[in-house]
């Protein structure tokens, strides 16, 4: 046996994993578009047509801007994020506590580090795609107008890849931490509050009348995702700074990646 | 020959409360071309052993060389060289058989060609061409074996190691198993086995290092280790009580080597056995002898001879 270059084995090695998840993605389109799609869908109808018809819209307080442009943000946010927890916590929690599926990339001839960051990556790939399916979704089906201008095509593209990169490291770090049995635990406990408290249904300078809350929801990587979304597709509506959602996203990246990585290696070298 | 995986003064501590060591100094040669088995009660120190030679473990003190590489220094240029089966099913259970083989060849940088023809190859070899789509989950434990054995030969590596291999299967699929295991050995393949069963230990190793409590205790070709026992002949004797009299009648018969207790009545090791079982009859009768079982040394007597135990307590 001949062993090629140290990187170009490498290389090899992480080329099929990615050929593997994708051959996965693949079979599984179908749910991938469902669990995607149904939060969104159901969102946008219920508060942009359903309540707007009965009288009972959301007030937004903004000059001329209606509820359903303030949500497409924050509605494409949550999509990226929730990706990157059931593309890349659940199976990965699977993988590595009960099944132990993960054994074979283990053994594969390449650091294991090196896999965990292909789970990252994939997950954030699997992230874009998730807002490129969600987007459209939430500006047709409003009721009412929704007004989307990009300013800034590099802003947006930034935004995109360091967001998606949050969601990967942020389910890297929740799968490799969370058992198999705590999995409903996670979604009450970490699911649930970043999507709620992750300033998706309502801008974040808007918290300002609770300002307790608008420092508090600083811990929460979503809310940088959907302000820097809101900066990009909505930019005349308020959104933070865009130094501090584009430094918070770095930030939370290497953060969320770092745990994730050297927790990947706790669990899978003894 | 040079040994194809050397270990040497392996110790593992994992940290506590309690602090529990599952290796205190484990030495081992396996030459290139032999089954090995490594033979020893559940918690001896058996996976451990293979995880650390497999990179999955990291060592306390001592250190492991594949084909002269330090295990520790390039872990992926071992992980080239070897093929692990571990105990649980590990297939992938979101990719079909065929894609199982194929991805892994992928990993280990098979072009997409090769990766197929050889996927193919050995489900053909496996006899399991026509199963090629079926997810892991539908197979058998015996067959998802066999797959996790293809799977594991399947970037053509020198060593393989098989830790209990066969644990869990029915009767058949373990002598399937074995006979897959002989036919790989036959390519060329230097095969570490691990396992509780002596019977497998026997029947496929060319050498055994039997291992207790984190320590190999002996090794030896198993004929060698039976002989060790000093006797060609083991009688179990069932009793309904043990009496200090009767061993000493027993040691005074002609041929009678060894007179242990064992649960249930008493364990004789002797040379031949002429003559033997029917003075051992007579003598026994008046303390309530109930059965007799004649059996040659196995590597269980080995191992009850060393630690005083039984392999299964």
């Amino acid at each position: 046996m001949s062993d090629p270059g140290r990187f170009r084995g490498y290389a090899a090695a992480l080329w099929g994993m990615v050929l593997r998840d994708l051959t996965v993605l693949r079979r599984n389109l179908a749910p991938f578009v469902t669990r995607t799609v149904m939060n969104p869908l159901l969102f946008v109808f219920i508060f942009t047509y359903v309540l707007p018809r009965i009288g009972q819209g959301v007030q937004t307080g903004g000059a001329g801007v209606t509820y359903a442009t303030i949500i497409v943000p924050g509605l494409v946010a949550v999509g990226m994020v929730f990706q990157g927890i059931s593309a890349v916590a659940l199976p990965l929690s699977l993988e590595l506590g009960a099944t132990r599926e993960i054994e074979d990339r283990v053994l594969a001839p390449l650091p294991v580090e090196l896999v965990a960051i292909e789970k990252l990556v994939f997950g954030a790939v699997q992230g874009i795609l998730a807002g490129a399916v969600v987007f459209p979704l939430v500006y047709i089906v409003p009721a009412t107008e929704v007004s989307i201008r990009v300013a800034n095509w590099p802003l947006l593209v930034s935004v995109i890849l360091l967001a998606s990169l949050t969601s990967g490291a942020l389910g890297l770090a929740l799968g490799t931490i969370v058992r198999p049995q705590q999995i409903g635990l996670m979604f009450a406990l970490v699911v649930v509050p970043i999507t709620f408290l992750g300033c998706v249904y309502y801008p974040w300078a808007m918290l300002h009348s609770i300002r307790w809350l608008q420092v508090l929801v600083l811990v929460n990587p979503l809310v940088y995702m959907s302000e820097g979304l809101r900066a990009a597709l909505t930019p005349d509506l308020p959104h933070m700074p865009t130094l501090a959602f584009l430094g918070a996203l770095t930030g939370a990246t290497l953060l969320l990646g770092g745990i994730g990585v050297r927790a990947f290696v706790r669990r899978t070298i003894s | 020959m040079p040994g194809a995986l050397v270990v040497e003064r392996l110790a593992k501590r994992y940290p506590g409360p309690p602090e529990i060591t599952a290796l205190a100094g484990v030495d081992l040669e396996v030459r290139p071309g032999e089954i090995f088995g490594l033979l020893g009660p559940n918690g001896a120190g058996k996976t451990t052993t293979v995880g650390v030679c497999t990179t999955r473990v990291r060592a306390t003190s001592g250190r492991v060389l594949v084909e002269g590489l330090d295990v520790r220094a390039e872990p992926a240029a071992v992980k080239r060289r070897i093929g692990v089966v571990t105990q649980q099913n590990t297939l992938d259970r979101a990719c079909t058989l065929r894609e199982n083989l194929y991805f892994h060849c992928r990993f280990f940088g098979f072009s997409a060609t090769e990766a197929r023809a050889r996927a193919d190859e050995l489900l053909q070899r496996l006899r399991l061409t026509d199963r090629a789509g079926a997810l892991p989950l539908t197979l058998s434990g015996g067959l998802a074996q066999r797959v996790q054995i293809a799977r594991a030969v399947a970037h053509r590596p020198h060593i393989l190691f098989l830790d209990e291999p066969t644990a869990g299967l029915d009767p058949q699929s373990r002598l399937a198993l074995w006979e897959l295991v002989a036919e790989l050995r036959r390519d060329g393949l230097t095969v570490l086995l691990t396992t509780h069963y002596m019977e497998e230990a026997d029947r496929l190793s060319d050498r055994v290092a039997i291992i207790d409590h984190g320590r190999v205790l002996v090794t030896g070709t198993p004929a060698e280790l039976k002989r060790t026992v000093g006797a060609g002949t083991v009688v179990q004797v069932r009793l309904t009580r043990t009496d200090p009299a009767l061993l000493a009648a027993l040691r005074g018969l002609p041929g009678v080597g060894e007179v242990e207790e064992a649960p249930g009545g008493l364990r004789v090791l002797a040379q031949g056995r002429e003559g033997l079982i029917s003075s051992l009859v007579e003598t026994a009768i008046p303390y309530g002898l109930q059965d007799v079982a004649i059996t040659e040394p196995t590597l269980e007597t080995v191992f009850i001879k060393l630690t005083g135990r039984d392999l299964r307590e």
